[in-house]
């Protein structure tokens, strides 16, 4: 069995968790839900990690791709989790203290 | 950072790493899964945090990993400008950061896929597995990059919220994926051929602009959402070509996140996806503004005498749409709300599922003026109580309370599914004019004899009604 088609089963199931996951998620909580799987959707920067990260003769321009791609993945990841925060610590439920 | 590590242990690295990302797989999923509930979703945000962290912290002891320069300085640039944005971003303008957001996570996909491809010196040696992984990377990256931008100028007001279209563009739009999907197929068979390889990319970033530019204003929430489907699916991508299972799970997640919320807002509003990718429609300044408005009359209402009616009903239903946001009279909503309470009326929420800007959208923006989330209902749970409802405040909405949405059959907001305040024993709208709302068609709600009418701005409006009640 090849690589891809390996990763290929490994992708399909975890869509199937996903929409098991996320198709249960109240439509109260849908913005902060938005935002937090765009934040881990920058998961990616665990490949421009390594993109950058990765040294040698001929790998200037790969770095300097990697390293753009650690910004973009970083804004994503820590603005997303953290908007995500502020949006969820507002929900709160009557009669909770403010 | 594998230096660290001592040469005994070294041969178990890259098992332990991968180990680590398995657990850096659970937490995602458990946070997720602890999304579900208002109560714990604070924690599962939390816990997705951690995930991430840990999935980064361990990626840094990867042995291919030799100079940290451009790391550290990656992710110090790119973690301020976030926790500024994420910081100092108005709760109105959260459909607009998350289009952005957006677009960098696909942005950086796209580079990731560039930048492995890059790294090797020679292409050729890369199997043709991962070269067509590489440019559907690329593909869907770009797209979404350039794609998320258009929808943030479109919903920040910079590009025309009206569907600019012309004949044909939707022709070549599909056009240009098929011809990038052939490109992709060429790439894997001559990977050196750099003209190719240029034409992928800058067709894919063409094919984001061009399909977004056509959507109108009103269709955003869609967009938003299939865009962060997408990357989701472009980190899945990027996961494909580095051989890296946690993207590849943590993007399908997102990629699966977003095509539900595609799906929920498309039903919210009746139509198909394609519809709404290919079918350019709505716009932010209503050309169809109904010319037999003039001769139907509406009954005007003023603070004092709103005042007494809902002081003395046993329930009120609060509608809300976007219109309260933009006039920022969440606060002094909540405020009549709590008053009104204190005089022992019932009063909750019906937030239509396209309230807001982005799906759920509405519901942020009353938690920021802390009204309690246990109060807001959605559509399926408090259409049934409307028939019990004394009054029903409609403010700041308009399309999402159209009842031409279940009567005309030629109109183009027909089988929508609405919030029936039309069921209540009274309506009351807050309005500046009865001009059409963003899908641009007339409301004959406003002429119905059980609707009252309170013109003027929101707040303004509310502000005059919340000391009218003092008075009561």
């Amino acid at each position: 069995m090849s690589t891809l088609i390996f990763s290929l089963f490994i992708f399909v199931l975890a869509c199937f968790i996903g929409f098991e996951l996320i198709s249960k998620v109240p439509p109260t909580l849908h913005t902060p839900l938005m935002s937090g799987a765009n934040a881990i959707s920058g998961i990616t920067i665990v490949g421009a990690l390594i993109v950058a990260g990765h040294s040698g003769v001929d790998s200037q321009l790969s770095q300097i791709i990697g390293f753009v791609a650690i910004i973009f993945a970083s804004i994503n990841v820590v603005g997303g989790f953290m908007v995500t925060d502020r949006m969820l610590e507002m929900f709160k439920k009557k009669g909770d203290e403010k | 950072m594998s230096q660290f590590i001592p040469e005994s242990l070294l041969p178990y690295l890259p098992d332990t790493i991968q180990i680590i990302y398995l657990i850096a797989t659970f937490f995602f999923i458990r946070g997720l899964k602890l999304l579900n509930s208002p109560a714990t979703a604070r924690k599962g945000n939390q816990l997705a945090a951690l995930g991430m962290f840990i999935g980064i912290v361990v990626t840094l002891f990867d042995q291919q990993i030799i100079s940290f320069e451009w790391i550290i300085a990656g992710i110090l640039i790119g973690g301020l400008i976030g926790a500024v944005l994420a910081k100092k971003v108005a709760m109105t303008a959260m459909p607009e950061l998350v289009a952005v957001f957006n677009g960098f996570g696909g942005g950086a996909s796209a580079l990731v896929a560039w930048g492995e491809f890059s790294r090797l010196v020679d292409p050729t040696t890369m199997t043709p597995d991962s070269l067509v992984t590489t440019g559907l990377g690329i593909f869907i990256g770009s797209l979404t990059f350039t794609g998320s931008f258009i929808a943030f100028g479109k919903l920040k007001g910079f590009i025309s919220g009206n569907a600019i279209t012309f004949p044909g563009l939707n022709i070549i739009n599909i056009g240009s994926m098929i011809a990038v999907l052939v490109l992709i197929a060429f790439f894997t068979f001559d990977p050196t051929n750099q003209t190719i390889f240029w034409v992928i990319l800058g067709l894919s970033l063409l094919i984001g602009i061009t399909s977004v530019i056509p959507i109108g204003g009103a269709d955003m929430p869609v967009v938003i959402s299939l865009l962060n489907s997408y990357s989701g699916l472009a980190a899945s991508m990027a996961g494909f070509v580095i051989g890296n299972n946690l993207l590849i799970i943590a993007g399908a997640l997102v990629g699966a996140a977003g095509l539900i919320l595609t799906q929920i807002m498309c039903k919210a509003m009746n139509r198909s996806l394609a519809n709404v990718i290919f079918g350019a429609f709505g716009g932010d300044s209503g050309g169809s503004a109904g010319g037999d408005a003039g001769d139907k009359t509406v009954r005007e209402t003023s603070a004092e005498d709103l005042a007494i009616q809902v002081a003395y009903a046993s329930k009120v239903v609060i509608a809300p749409g976007y219109g309260l946001a933009v006039a920022q009279a969440q606060h002094v909503l909540k405020e009549v709300a709590m008053k009104l309470e204190e005089r022992g009326v019932q009063v909750k929420y019906g937030i239509h599922p396209v309230a807001g800007r982005m799906p759920g959208h509405m519901n942020v923006l009353l938690a920021e003026a802390d009204v309690p989330y246990d109060q807001l209902l959605d559509m399926d749970q408090i259409n049934p109580e409307f028939k019990s409802t004394d009054v029903v405040l409609i403010i700041g909405a308009n399309d999402v309370v159209n009842p031409v949405a279940k009567t005309e059959p030629g109109s183009p907001i027909y089988g929508m599914p609405i919030l029936n305040v039309d069921e209540a024993k009274r309506t009351v709208v807050f309005k500046r004019s009865l001009s059409p709302g963003y899908a641009g068609i007339d409301n004959p709600l406003f002429y119905d004899e059980k609707n009252q009418m309170f013109f003027g701005d929101a707040k303004k409006s509310l502000q005059a009604l919340n000391e009218a009640l003092n008075d009561v």
